[in-house]
């Protein structure tokens, strides 16, 4: 197998089922969004993972920067009044 | 089950098998990995039909592992090796256009095989895309990847007349089948810049008597490798 590929980067989101979100599956090479796509379905619903796939190329990915780690997320942690743990969950609230 | 319906689901069966096997063979060499896993996906696709099909006839194990080549029935196209990509890429698409036109009749009639045509149908409809697909970007992809699929689709063609030739325990209208089929592969060689093969594809110098039990030379060789684990340890599961 070739070790080396000049096809971009693409990254996978699967909805596993209807009423959920898009979730982060993965990452895969592929030369273009339609074989991306197809690869997806491959490698990550193969085995009923999924309803819906989404791909989108690694590069219009915008990521927080390590360095950065204190200033992004440090001060939630000390700010009790933004969790809502002051209330108490009724029974047939699912996926909250 | 009839004789007849016999001799259809073996003809499907095997057909089912040894494509499943030469797919299979892709593994772990195939161009990336995602595309190992795409092959791979399909032959499993393929073994699981050739499973319920050959089970209709009588032990899979048996049926698949301790016939002689003269025993099996499948088309001589599904048996020729996988070459480069591209040849396994026309392989793919002059079988599975015409898998997913004949399961696509069958499913649609009473008979014997309707349901393992509905549920084997949806399958086909992916390998066909997926060998559409290849066409299409190595077709209309790089002067060398052209070449390398108008090679095969040339190199491929004459295996294909036998696709039409009317199984026994079939009710199709074979005729209505090849222009169906025709008419689908050469809507997606020219979008793909390719040329319709001329050659012979029936007739005295064009192949095809798998379904009578005559294999082209490299079936042999893919049958030993197939078969030997089984013939070397009779009864081994895990």
């Amino acid at each position: 197998m070739s070790s080396s590929t000049d096809w971009p980067m693409w990254e996978v989101f699967v909805r596993s089922r209807r009423g959920l979100s898009h979730t982060h599956a993965g990452s895969l090479h592929a030369p273009d969004a339609e074989m991306a796509l197809r690869n997806a379905r491959d490698l990550y619903t193969r085995r009923n993972e999924g309803v819906s796939l989404w791909v989108v190329p690694s590069t219009a990915i915008t990521a927080s920067s390590p360095d950065e780690k204190d200033p992004f997320f440090e001060s939630a942690a000390d700010k009790p009044y933004r969790h809502p743990t002051f209330y108490e969950i009724p029974d047939g609230v699912k996926h909250l | 089950m009839t004789t007849t319906a016999n001799a259809a689901a073996l003809a499907l069966g095997d057909d089912a098998l040894v494509l499943s096997h030469r797919l299979g063979e892709w593994a772990g060499h195939a161009p990336v990995l995602e595309e190992d896993v795409a092959l791979a996906n399909i032959a499993l696709d393929l073994l699981g039909q050739a499973r319920v099909l050959l089970s209709l006839v009588g032990d899979e194990d048996e049926l698949a592992y301790l016939r002689e080549e003269r025993a099996f029935r499948n088309l001589q196209l599904v048996e020729q090796p996988n070459g480069d990509f591209a040849h396994t890429i026309a392989r793919q698409l002059y079988f599975s256009v015409w898998q997913r036109l004949l399961y696509g009749q069958l499913a649609s009639a009473e008979g014997a095989l309707t349901g393992i045509a509905a549920k084997a149908v949806k399958e086909v409809e992916y390998h066909q895309d997926h060998a559409e697909q290849w066409t299409l970007r190595l077709g209309d992809g790089t002067t060398e990847s052209h070449q390398r699929m108008q090679r095969a689709v040339d190199a491929l063609w004459r295996f294909t007349g036998e696709l039409f030739q009317p199984v026994e325990g079939l009710d199709i209208d074979w005729q209505a089948l090849e222009a169906a089929w025709l008419t689908s592969l050469t809507a997606t060689l020219e979008r793909a810049t390719l040329t319709v093969p001329v050659g012979p594809r029936a007739g005295g110098w064009a192949a095809g008597a798998g379904r009578q039990g005559l294999h082209t030379e490299s079936f042999g060789r893919m049958l030993a490798e197939m078969q030997h684990l089984h013939r070397s340890h009779p009864g081994a599961s895990w």
